[in-house]
């Protein structure tokens, strides 16, 4: 077996699956994507040819045995892929090989493709193509009903692509989500390399993924990948960018939006850090991300919110009635704000969507109200993934990020986002509710804080006109994190502690 | 009336040789006038992509119309000539 470092790649046009095959195709080989109707092979087809067409000036054929060229136009044109600017060009060509029935072809003895071998070769000759594309194999050689010069033919085919030189992609219809590849039997056999593409239905949710099921002789990412098909883009497989925790970890502080919680975390947050925050409903989380965003845009630093609870409006009253002004940071430019429901889009098109924002406001602050909101429309599986995207993709870009998640119940107890987030984190904080002889004060803990010291006490805090207040410890006071406080029996009334404290003062 | 028919075939092959053989000795049986013109696809490949040609070798009946097409080596010609739709002098045996 060759090393893969001899092997020469070819970027594959998709974003995120270069990374898995670490670099692209191996240049000159065939490969076979495999999958049920409506997975995306034509798109990922149309989408291997044009990046190469587009990104590097590879010139490309595309074969097209289901939908006529006419088709295949207006499908790219509404992802944004203009093929007839490429086709003026002489960069892109099509081979016709649809089924016309007004041309019925009956089969009288021994045939086989070497003509539309021969159409392939001659368009690639012309043109200097380095990339085609076969779609689908499946609707090309199903016409034929001899299974035994298909399976022979299939052979031929890619056996004189790898001869042309050309980096190929040949797709292929699968009648069922596991088992055959392919319906032939021997379609993954033909081929140096396959990719499955599926679209399953997960707890209710739609979801797509990809599997690269073998590459001959290279080294690649294995396990499925999560994808979206986005206008404007086609497919982008959200790969866990960075996951091998190479991301460099900063040291620098930012100011928290609180000078309290400053002085609690030793100093401020880390500039390239997640957090997250958890409480019941109503205990402040929203506030906490105001100030936090506030701490940011009021000095100039630019400060990106995704609410998925509240609406812009919402926001930018609870900001107003704490005396914060977003509609004037707004305007000054140092705050933007990206309000959509959750179930407007798929979870992987919300990760898309704020990764483009992100993109293109490039914000050192980035708060997501909440995360909660978003878990209700996946899968665990769904949203684990997508956790993991998110929480990747910040790091690399040293911003502090501050995300929200809610507690099932009201006093205490810790919510599923964050069984499901807590070790992608970097600080976690805590807004309890604490009944005190009748009395609902509210407690704000910070319980981890990767890479420095921190406060570990449950301070008390109130809500005013400007804001958050975090006030001093609550004393006398146990088990406020699991949501049962108990006062110490020697403390058990406040007029006891009064007179206590008078006790002391005589004695002293 | 004269018959013109296309034969599509890749190279010279035996394949390709028992094409034309079949195909000829069908329109000499049948036909009191027609044209036959080969194509080497491997040579004019340009004619291939223009009559839309992926198997071979593929005869297409192009005189008259409508166009007629089938693909093979014609091991059976009179499967050939009603696929084709040829008219045959004495009846299909």
């Amino acid at each position: 077996m060759t090393s893969s470092a001899a092997i020469s790649k070819v970027p594959t046009g998709h974003s995120g699956l270069d990374h898995i095959l670490r670099g692209g195709f191996p240049r000159g080989r065939t490969t076979l994507v495999s999958g049920t109707a409506g997975a995306g092979k034509t798109i990922f087809a149309l989408q291997f040819l044009y990046g190469g067409t587009r990104e590097y000036g590879d010139a490309s054929v595309f074969v097209t045995c289901e939908e006529t060229p006419t088709t295949i136009r207006d499908n790219a044109a509404s992802l944004g892929f203009d093929l007839e600017r490429l086709e003026i060009d002489g960069q892109w060509t099509f081979i016709d090989a649809t089924y016309d029935p007004g041309q019925e072809e009956e089969v009288i003895g021994a045939f086989d493709f070497s003509a539309l071998i021969a159409r392939i070769q001659h368009a690639v000759d012309r043109t200097g193509a380095t990339r085609v594309a076969i779609d689908s194999l499946g609707a090309l050689l199903t016409r034929y009903e001899d299974a035994h010069t298909v399976r022979r033919e299939m052979l031929r085919l890619s056996n004189a692509l790898r001869g042309m030189g050309v980096t190929s992609v040949l797709t292929n219809e699968r009648s069922e989500m596991s088992g055959e590849i392919g319906r032939f039997g021997v379609e993954e056999y033909v081929c140096d390399n396959v990719l499955i593409l599926r679209y399953t239905l997960d707890e209710e949710s739609r979801r797509r993924t990809l599997e690269v099921l073998k590459m001959r002789g290279v080294d690649h990412l294995t396990g499925e990948f999560p994808f979206t098909i986005l206008p404007g883009e086609g497919i982008v497989i959200l790969t866990l960018e960075g996951t091998n925790l190479t991301a460099e970890s900063s040291t620098e502080r930012i100011h928290s939006g609180l000078v309290e919680l400053d002085e609690m975390c030793n100093g401020g947050m880390f500039r390239d850090s997640v957090s997250l925050v958890s409480g019941a409903t109503g205990t402040g989380k929203t506030l906490l991300v105001t100030e936090f965003i506030d701490g940011g845009a009021s000095r100039g630093e630019r400060s990106l919110i995704f609410s998925f609870e509240e609406s812009r409006s919402q926001l930018f009253r609870n900001a107003a009635g704490w005396g914060r002004d977003f509609a004037a940071l707004e305007a000054e430019g140092t705050l933007r704000v990206e309000a959509i429901y959750p179930e407007m889009r798929s979870l992987e098109d919300h990760l898309v969507a704020i990764m483009h924002a992100v993109e293109e406001y490039q914000p050192t602050r980035v708060a997501i109200d909440s995360l909660s909101a978003l878990e209700r429309i996946a899968s665990q599986r769904g949203f684990r993934e997508f956790l993991i995207g998110l929480t990747s993709f910040i790091k690399h870009r040293q911003i502090a990020a501050l995300m929200t998640a809610t507690a099932r119940t009201l006093l205490g107890g810790e919510s599923l986002t964050e069984a499901h987030i807590s070790t992608l984190t970097d600080m976690i904080m805590v807004l309890r509710y604490v009944e005190m002889a009748g009395e609902v004060r509210r407690g704000f803990a910070v319980l981890k804080l990767r890479g420095s010291t921190h406060d570990k006490m449950i301070h008390e805090f109130t809500v005013d006109g400007s804001g958050m207040r975090i006030g001093s410890p609550f004393r006398g006071v146990t088990g406020i994190l699991s949501g049962n406080p108990q006062h110490h029996a020697e403390a058990a009334t406040d007029l006891e502690l009064v007179s206590r404290m008078f006790d002391d003062e005589d004695g002293a | 009336m004269t018959f013109v028919l296309h034969l599509y075939v890749a190279g010279d092959t035996p394949r390709s040789a028992r094409a034309i053989a079949n195909l000829r000795a069908l329109c000499a049986r049948e036909l009191d006038d027609f044209e036959l013109e080969v194509i080497d696809v491997l040579q004019r490949p340009d004619l291939a992509e223009q009559a839309s040609v992926l198997a071979t070798p593929l005869v297409i009946r192009v005189e008259p119309g409508p166009q007629r097409r089938a693909v093979g080596d014609f091991s059976d010609v009179n499967r050939l000539a009603s696929a084709i739709d040829l008219p045959t002098k004495e009846g299909l045996s």
